[in-house]
């Protein structure tokens, strides 16, 4: 049985850029915009960072291929640089780079960053997926975006469970507005405007049923994290309980979603499965009673709802119930998204992983302003890349 | 014996009225009036003659063993490439062996019946015991015409064979001018035509007749003998008129089918012989003419055999299988005589790469998967690693045809946010029979016609057209059965 990564790396600094539509900001501008406050907040000097991680998806309108551009921005001294892509999911995966490198010895302070500059694509929207998935799938698969492919699985949630449709919409419209009032609350937010849930229920279909507000902002923006030891956290900060990381685990679809006829399309497995095993890793037995708080990814309302359920936190078919006594508000048992989430802070797709964790990071840290949590102990982010039947699940849980 | 041993028929399920297209354009040809009765078919914007004309391939097959057909001839003056051969591709959708002979007869609208005949002489010499011939045009007048209300899209099969044979081949005569009631040249997206009048009394009144009585004479046939005789003519006074020229009474004067399809070009000919057999009673003679360049003449006689053929939904299911077009600017820009706004994503095209396409060319062209040997499960696309997570075996997989199964909804969505032609896009998940599922795009249906659990059939569509290469590539997409 391996260990586990628990308690073996301390998350020393971080950084998060506003997220927005960023016009006059290019990516390297992002890019040192989160890197000059994860230094800042780190305390330490451009030379002690010994290995970079550089996480971003659509490296056609980024800086490009490989990790390059990222130590030459910086101006890094021939240290190590690595891309990473894992579709959405990327930014954790930058986080995991830098994580395992201090855990397994091979340096003592390690830099993982995301950036992502949606904005210069010139769609409304994400990019389409045309050469992204490969010359074989773009021979077979469907005319999709991001929206219709999980718009799928709430017609599948309805058909599971026997919702009816507008119960589901009405709940839908609740996660939605309740994370656009967190977003209120939140001056790096891409959207910081209140929405009501009537205004929700009427707004324009984008994919039936998903609407307007049921998806996520698309956004410019980067995030930061510096890692190291807690040794050498201790060290560096002797007046400060370090944030250390509790879990950081990952499942990929084994291909049975998409090909095979096991999955009930009312559910994400991956984030089942990488719940499992940070939970595991972490030592939680009961999430809905020992998480604190957590940031997952509402790249649309269903995938929310759905990760409620996946992470074990709600029932299965019961998510509406806990929407609707509030147990995911900002003042709920389990505040979700307190930060507003991927639908309000934005998505720029490299940088979101982190970002979640700098909100769970700044919470932990007393440093969320009018957000701040009570005494949170634990916080989970919740990181997912694909499609419900072809995805990539990053589950990471950050504590004292 | 010799003869036609199944047959299939497709018309696209969009209809225009006639009187939408006055609407739009009468303005411009008040004279067109004359014509606008009824309704015209009008392939959708994923349909094109390679489409249709597999559509009716698959039709024809109705269960016959595809390892029997010796050969493809498509038929048609508006095929997708001038040089590609696509039969070829008709070959591969429709999962024949490779050892094939294919050809595609493209030289006038009279090529339906050129290649029926062919096809014919093919099986007779004793070279080959089965050819599947399918016709089909898609067809385009300029905005205002009069062949705009004439024309109309469509296709049908004949399987041409030796065994079990539904209506036995007598013979044929042909007459082949140079007649230019209309021509294309290359790359002209438009026809371009002579009068009227020089194309009834010189054409149609001289050729289809003088094919006729040749006809008759060579097999000796007296007129009175023919049951049924099916010519194109989109003149109807003159269509009424023609075979009563040599003789065959005017009962048995096969409808032109303006009403119902418009005038499908090269398919034309099959596409009513084909709704003649639906009605045929063993002993019937019918004769299959065409007109284009001259006149091609068959003479058939049905045989008891036509009793046995069952499931082929042929023309007479194509014509109740229908949804209104409307309105006219939605026709013209599928049809993409109207400069629409595609946007970035309408816009946006790779490469194909065609050694990919190759290697896959079964799965993608003839939704072929794989089916574990092990644990008998199906899968698409073909794998060789079981995906059942019990199972797992590797390299234990058999071909399995997705093409001709039937299945059931699992979940679907409309987008507006991916580019249509036809918005929302709507695509989702199929759950097939006996196993195996499928994400891809619906067509031939609404948002609002949709319900998890209906029964869906395949059907193989132009999935892209890369306008920048010219490149039309093809796939199969989910046919709800909208009941």
């Amino acid at each position: 049985m391996p260990s586990g990564i628990k308690d073996k790396v301390a998350i020393l600094g971080m950084g998060c850029t506003k997220f927005g539509e960023r016009w006059e900001m290019s990516e390297e501008d992002l890019i040192v915009e989160a890197y000059l406050e994860a230094m800042e907040d780190a305390g330490i000097e451009k030379k002690d960072i010994e290995a970079s991680w550089f996480g971003s998806c659509f490296d056609e309108v980024n800086v490009g291929k490989s990790a390059i551009t990222l130590p030459m921005t910086l101006k890094l001294p021939f240290v190590g640089a690595t891309r990473v892509e894992n579709f959405c999911a990327s930014g954790t995966e930058a986080f995991r780079g830098a994580v395992y490198a201090v855990a397994a010895g091979a340096c003592d302070i390690a830099l993982a960053l995301g950036a992502e500059k949606l904005k210069d694509t010139g769609y409304g929207g994400l990019p389409d997926f045309g050469t992204a998935m490969g010359t074989f799938n773009r021979l077979i698969m469907p005319n999709a975006t991001a929206p219709g492919s999980f718009a799928l699985m709430a017609t599948g949630y309805t058909s599971k469970y026997g919702v009816k449709p507008e119960d589901l919409k009405m709940a839908l419209a609740k996660i939605s507005a309740k994370s656009h009032a967190n977003g209120v609350l939140n001056p790096k937010a891409h959207l910081q405007k209140a929405v009501t849930v009537d205004q929700i229920m009427n707004a324009p279909m984008i994919a039936w049923p998903l609407g307007l507000f049921d998806c996520c902002g698309v956004s410019d923006g980067a995030a930061a994290a510096i890692v190291t030891t807690p040794e050498i956290a201790k060290k560096l900060k002797p007046n400060t309980d370090p944030i250390l990381v509790k879990a950081l685990q990952i499942a990929i679809t084994s291909g049975e979603e998409m090909w095979y006829t096991n999955w009930d399309g009312a559910h994400v497995e991956t984030t089942f499965r990488a719940g499992q095993k940070a939970y595991a890793e972490a030592g939680i037995k009961n999430p809905r009673e020992e998480l604190s708080m957590m940031e997952v990814h509402d790249c649309f309302s269903i995938t929310e709802l759905a990760t409620y359920e996946d992470l074990q936190i709600s029932p299965r078919g019961k998510a509406i119930d806990d929407i609707n006594d509030g147990f995911y508000e900002l003042d709920g048992k389990i505040p979700c998204q307190p930060d507003g989430g991927l639908k309000c802070f934005g998505h720029p797709i490299g940088a979101s992983g982190i970002r979640m964790l700098y909100e769970m990071y700044l919470q932990l840290n007393e440093r969320a302003g009018d957000r701040q949590i009570k005494d949170p102990k634990l916080g989970l982010t919740h990181n997912l890349g694909g499609f419900p039947a072809m995805s990539v699940c990053s589950v990471a849980m950050i504590g004292r | 014996m010799v003869g036609i041993t199944s047959f299939g028929g497709y018309i696209p399920r969009y209809r225009i009225n006639r009187g939408t297209i006055f609407g739009a354009m009468g303005w411009f040809n008040p004279v067109t009036i004359a014509v606008a009765r009824g309704e015209k078919s009008v392939a959708n914007y994923d349909e094109d003659s390679l489409t249709m004309a597999v559509a009716a391939g698959i039709d024809a097959l109705n269960g016959i063993d595809r390892a029997k057909i010796d050969g493809v001839y498509l038929a048609s003056t508006t095929l997708p490439y001038k040089e590609r051969s696509c039969a070829a591709i008709a070959a591969a959708a429709l999962d024949l062996r490779d050892d094939v002979r294919v050809a595609d007869f493209t030289e006038a609208i009279k090529s339906g019946t050129t290649a029926t005949i062919a096809a014919l002489d093919a099986v007779k010499a004793g070279e080959v015991n089965n050819i599947l011939v399918s016709a089909a045009d898609y067809r385009l007048g300029r905005m205002g015409s009069m062949v705009e209300q004439f024309y109309g899209d469509g296709a049908a099969c004949l399987v041409v064979g030796d065994k079990n044979v539904v209506a036995e081949y007598k013979g044929s005569y042909s007459v082949s001018f140079d007649f230019v009631d209309h021509f294309r040249s290359e790359d002209a997206p438009f026809d371009r035509t002579w009068e009227e009048r020089w194309i009834r009394d010189l054409g149609y009144s001289k050729f289809i007749p003088q094919a006729l009585k040749g006809l008759l004479d060579k097999t000796k046939t007296k007129p009175e003998e023919i049951n049924r005789v099916v010519y194109p003519c989109y003149f109807g006074r003159d269509h009424g008129k023609i075979a009563t020229l040599v003789g065959i009474s005017a009962e048995a004067i096969h409808p032109n089918m303006h009403d119902v399809t418009g005038d499908t070009g090269t398919a034309h000919p099959l596409v009513m012989m084909v709704s003649a057999l639906q009605e045929a009673k063993p002993g019937d003679k019918i004769i299959m003419a065409s007109f284009g360049s001259g006149c091609d003449a068959l003479l058939f006689e049905v045989t008891d055999n036509i009793k046995k053929l069952k499931g082929i939904s042929g023309i007479k299911g194509s014509l109740e299988y229908k949804a209104d077009l409307a309105p006219y600017e939605k026709y013209a820009v599928f049809r993409d005589i109207i400069p629409m706004e595609l946007g970035i994503r309408g816009e946006d095209e790779a490469w194909t790469a065609f050694s990919t396409l190759w290697r896959k060319r079964k799965a993608v062209f003839g939704l072929v998967g794989s089916k574990c040997t092990e644990c008998d499960t199906p899968q698409y696309p073909p794998q060789r690693i079981c995906v059942n997570p019990d199972c797992g075996a590797v390299d234990k997989m058999e071909e399995y045809r997705f093409s001709d199964k039937e299945g059931a909804v699992f979940s679907y969505t409309g987008d507006m946010l991916a580019f249509s032609f036809d918005p929302p896009q709507v695509y989702g998940i199929t759950r097939f029979k006996g196993g195996g599922a499928l994400w891809v795009d619906f067509t031939d249906c609404k948002l609002e016609d949709l319900k998890v659990g209906m029964k869906t059939r395949m059907t193989f569509r132009r999935k892209y057209y890369d306008a920048k290469r010219g490149i039309s590539g093809y796939f199969w997409k989910i046919l709800p059965v909208i009941e």
